[in-house]
């Protein structure tokens, strides 16, 4: 098993499938009435975030109390943190404390990566910067995978922001790993030039609708519009938001992802949102169960 | 105190015996000169560095004048050219006059203070360039360096004025709008790393409207760092031209590339950036075919919290003063005329610095020389290092060539590869 | 525990029809103690005890015509060795439709060694549900015990040395039926 999970490239195929089969484990106990289990009794998983991220903290937090971890809960805010005190001391502090595995959220890309040379635990990336969000892209997989039957194989269409999306980044990586074929879809202002060869680059969400398995829609930021990557948000949204015309166009089996927050009329219509084709409710409750697979993976051993 | 090198190579010539009297090279023996075992040591015109960065005054806990001369001479260095962006800003004689005598202390090389273009490096004022050429400190090149003189109106006007004393504008050549938040590189490397792209191109737009104003105001221009293959080609055209342009190349930009980055260390994180494996090989070319002048090594010590920390957090920068040599050595080997030329003659001319650069086989030139044994390979070892800081991207790193002596007009300020202060 | 290196040399304990023959011997005492298995529930332990538990309902339902559920019970998560060794992968946890509240369970596992897994299957039972009683019920018995835990159904006492491993082959997971007692005989 791998020591970290600082980026979806630290996963090849084999250890990928391993966490979603573990996931899918773990969502069967989930079900019953005690939710409990005791793998990680003893074990100290901190949370330490940087950035405000109530939802990934939570589904963190509930994955390591099932798997019976002492949590740790250390944000930027009211700590220590945001009197300067910097990453490196931080870290020392955590190392200090015997924590085993930090799960760390931050504004700066590759924060994770400076981490993990601080602290013997492991580190797991909860989202760095806009380079990767690996465990998003996990459950993204789980998701398309329990709803679809498979990965390998699968259209996927990713729309948006891609430049500045670490929820894409993560998923070209996965998803090619597991077979799936990516095409990422917006203004070219929002596609970085030089884009890995894992995906297809297109302009086009109309052409790609009708041959997608899955669109998974990126949130886009209203204030990009202030730094001229497009011109209004009406003229994006019409351009590359997913309406229910759109939403026809795609064949009957195929599902609509979001890894929320949603800006609803911007990027995605609310029809389309609560559609049954939408998995944006599933994909949470999915969280969890990745996040168990992955801190059971890297802490449950040796 | 007189010397004598003993069989020592001049730029790789045969062996001869080489007098030192007087702070001069003498064409006759000395009697009483301390004898220097010279052999398989080769000789070189004291280099000269006309981009360092000794942080002082305001960051005497990343460098003082005093070790960064000490870096410089263990490297090799006779004079060095200390960046304006000191806190505060050498923008006034009072500031250059003071890192002036600063290095007179020290002793070990001579500091050449550069003036900034701007008040504050701010871009919006000229600061009072000629204040500067007339102090004590003789300020000839003047540089924002750090920041961009962005501003064309301001740029042109900064070329025209320093003609009157024969100045020279250093461009960092950077259009900040393009590099809003850059971190790193553009490229497949930026994109997969989630880091803020440094386009080729900011360097290459500023560097091709400078060449078009030095040429239609007639002034001198000089590029700092250049570090992409477009730039070359935007300098070989206007050189082509017969403009008057002069750039200058750092070591890390000749040897190290973007893929660096991978692991987020900011020990590689510089300005401007690491670039890809083409980019250094038409760098290497331009050095060769003199498109390019000179190496320069724009040495940049930070403190330790400055660099221990995140990528985006940390402060752009490699130390450079102690390596420069063997990096130039590994990358092009023993061309000893291309050596002498690019790292000590045409910086000297360019900085207007007399008696360095001068040729060692005629009597009477000032006795500002270093002493290369290109036989050792050394493992880089940051802790050995005589800077402040500890900065340098090569640790670890074998590379070829150990200073083995340093003169200051006759003067020794390396001996035996230590220094003698 | 010290593992027979893997060219060690090895005894065939059980193999083919003498292994269908301990299976139906179970069945027939399942049936027996427990009144024709009424009330009762098979929980195999990954990996052979599911195969096992599957083999036993179906001997039972062709010896009385009576219908076992048969589910499993993953114990991975309830090990108390888990950061002894690289991590596992999980087995599935499969519970009968009806649950096991109030049902009599077996429990079915290859080998019973130290009683840890029994320990540890006990464990994750109790986070399941709460059943009227629990057996157990093993292929092999092996000895050396380390907690206080009997099988209700034993196969076959297979008398070991410490340094010995018994190693049950199944069809259903590895294409063939037999039991080998491997180190320790030279």
């Amino acid at each position: 098993m791998i020591k970290h999970l600082r980026s979806a490239a630290d996963l090849d195929a084999d250890t990928a499938t391993l966490i979603l089969d573990t996931a899918a484990e773990m969502a069967a106990l989930s079900g019953r009435e005690v939710k409990k289990l005791p793998a990680l009794r003893g074990r100290t998983v901190v949370n330490l975030f940087y950035e405000d991220s109530t939802r990934t903290r939570i589904s963190f937090e509930a994955a390591a109390k099932r798997l019976s971890a002492d949590v740790i809960n250390f944000s930027a805010k009211g700590s220590s943190v945001s009197k300067g005190e910097s990453l490196k001391d931080t870290a020392l502090t955590l190392q200090a404390m015997g924590a085993d595995a930090v799960v760390i959220r931050h504004s700066a890309s590759g924060a994770p990566h400076r981490l993990a040379n601080w602290v013997e635990g492991s580190v797991v990336n909860a989202g760095d910067g806009t380079h990767e969000h690996p465990t998003q892209a996990l459950l993204d997989a789980y998701t398309m995978r329990s709803r679809l039957g498979r990965l390998d194989g699968l259209k996927v269409a990713i729309v948006g922001d891609v430049l500045h999306s670490r929820v894409a980044r993560s998923n070209i990586l996965l998803l090619s790993t597991l077979g799936a074929r990516v095409t990422v879809v917006g203004p070219p202002t929002l596609i970085p030039l030089d884009l890995t060869d894992k995906a297809q680059v297109s302009y086009d969400l109309d052409a790609v609708l009708p041959d997608s398995d899955v669109v998974m829609m990126l949130r886009v930021q209203t204030e990009r519009m202030q730094d001229s990557y497009f011109p209004s948000a009406r003229e994006y949204s019409r351009r590359y938001g997913l309406d229910v015309p759109r939403l026809r166009k795609l064949p009957e089996h195929a599902i609509v992802m979001h890894p929320g927050p949603m800006n609803r009329g911007m990027e995605i219509a609310p029809e389309v949102a609560d559609s049954p084709r939408s998995t944006i409710v599933e994909q949470v409750a999915n969280g969890v169960s990745v996040r168990m697979a992955v801190l059971y993976l890297l802490l449950g051993g040796k | 105190m007189a010397y004598l090198l003993k069989g020592v190579s001049i730029l790789g010539a045969s062996p001869t015996d080489l007098y030192i009297a007087d702070g001069v090279i003498s064409d006759k023996p000395v009697d009483g000169a301390e004898v220097i075992d010279a052999a398989g040591l080769v000789a070189l015109p004291g280099l000269v560095d006309v981009h360092t960065h000794l942080r002082e005054p305001g960051r005497e806990d990343a460098e003082t004048v005093d070790t960064g001369s000490r870096a410089a001479a263990l490297g090799g260095y006779t004079a060095v050219c200390a960046m304006a962006n000191t806190s505060p800003v050498a923008d006034t004689a009072g500031v250059v006059e003071q890192v002036w005598r600063l290095g007179r202390e020290a002793g070990l090389v001579d500091v050449q203070p550069i003036g900034a273009v701007t008040v504050g490096l701010a871009g919006k004022q000229m600061a009072e360039l000629g204040a500067m050429a007339t102090s004590a400190a003789n300020v000839r090149i003047f540089s924002d360096d750090g920041f961009c003189v962005a501003d064309p109106k301001l740029m042109r006007r900064a070329l025209e004025y320093v003609k009157a004393f024969d100045g020279v504008i250093a461009q960092h050549a950077e259009e900040p709008r393009l590099t809003e938040g850059a971190q790193m590189h553009e490229g497949e490397v930026s994109t997969r790393l989630g880091l803020t792209g440094w386009p080729a191109v900011a360097e290459e737009a500023i560097i091709a409207r400078d060449v078009l104003l030095a040429e239609h105001v007639g002034s001198r221009l000089h590029v700092c760092h250049v570090s992409t293959a477009g730039s070359v080609e935007v300098l070989r055209q206007a050189k082509a031209r017969g403009v008057r342009v002069t750039a200058e190349v750092t070591p890390h930009h000749l040897l190290l590339t973007d893929e660096l980055a991978a692991g987020y260390d900011p020990v590689f994180k510089v300005n401007p950036p690491l670039r890809t494996r083409k980019d250094v090989e038409a760098l290497r070319r331009a050095l060769l075919d003199g498109v390019i002048d000179v190496v320069a090594t724009d040495h940049a010590p930070h403190a330790v919290q400055d660099k221990e920390c995140e990528w985006s957090y940390a402060r752009p920068g490699m130390l450079g003063l102690e390596t420069a040599l063997p990096i130039v050595l590994s990358v092009f080997g023993p061309q000893w005329d291309l050596i002498a030329d690019r790292m000590s003659i045409a910086p000297a001319r360019i900085a207007g610095l007399d008696g360095h650069g001068g040729d060692l086989t005629k009597a009477g030139t000032p006795a500002n020389l270093t002493l290369v044994d290109p036989s050792v390979q050394r493992v880089v070892d940051p802790a050995e290092l005589a800077s402040r800081s500890r900065n340098t991207p090569y640790a670890g790193m074998t590379l070829p060539g150990r200073i083995v002596a340093t003169f200051l007009r006759g003067e020794a300020t390396v001996l035996d590869g230590k220094a003698v202060k | 525990m010290a593992q027979p290196r893997a060219d060690a040399p090895s005894k065939i304990i059980l193999e083919g029809s003498d292994l269908h023959r301990v299976v139906d011997r179970i069945a027939h005492q399942i049936l027996e103690k427990t009144s024709g298995a009424t009330g009762t529930v098979l929980l195999g332990i990954p990996t052979r005890g599911v195969p096992l538990a599957h083999r036993l309902a179906a001997r039972i339902h062709a010896f009385e015509g009576v219908e076992v559920p048969v589910g499993s019970l993953d114990i991975t998560l309830y090990r108390d060795d888990l950061r002894l060794k690289a991590t596992r992968a999980l087995g599935r946890t499969e519970l009968p439709p009806a649950g096991i509240d109030g049902l009599r369970v077996i429990l079915v596992d290859d080998v019973l060694f130290s009683g840890r897994s029994v320990r540890a299957a006990l464990d994750a039972l109790k986070d399941l549900g709460r059943p009227s009683s629990v057996q157990l019920a093993v292929l092999v018995d092996r000895g050396h015990r380390q907690l206080p835990i009997r099988a209700d159904y034993v196969g076959k006492n297979i008398p070991t040395a410490l340094a010995e491993s018994v190693k049950v082959a199944l069809t259903e997971t590895d294409g063939a039926d037999e039991v080998r007692l491997i180190g320790g005989l030279s």
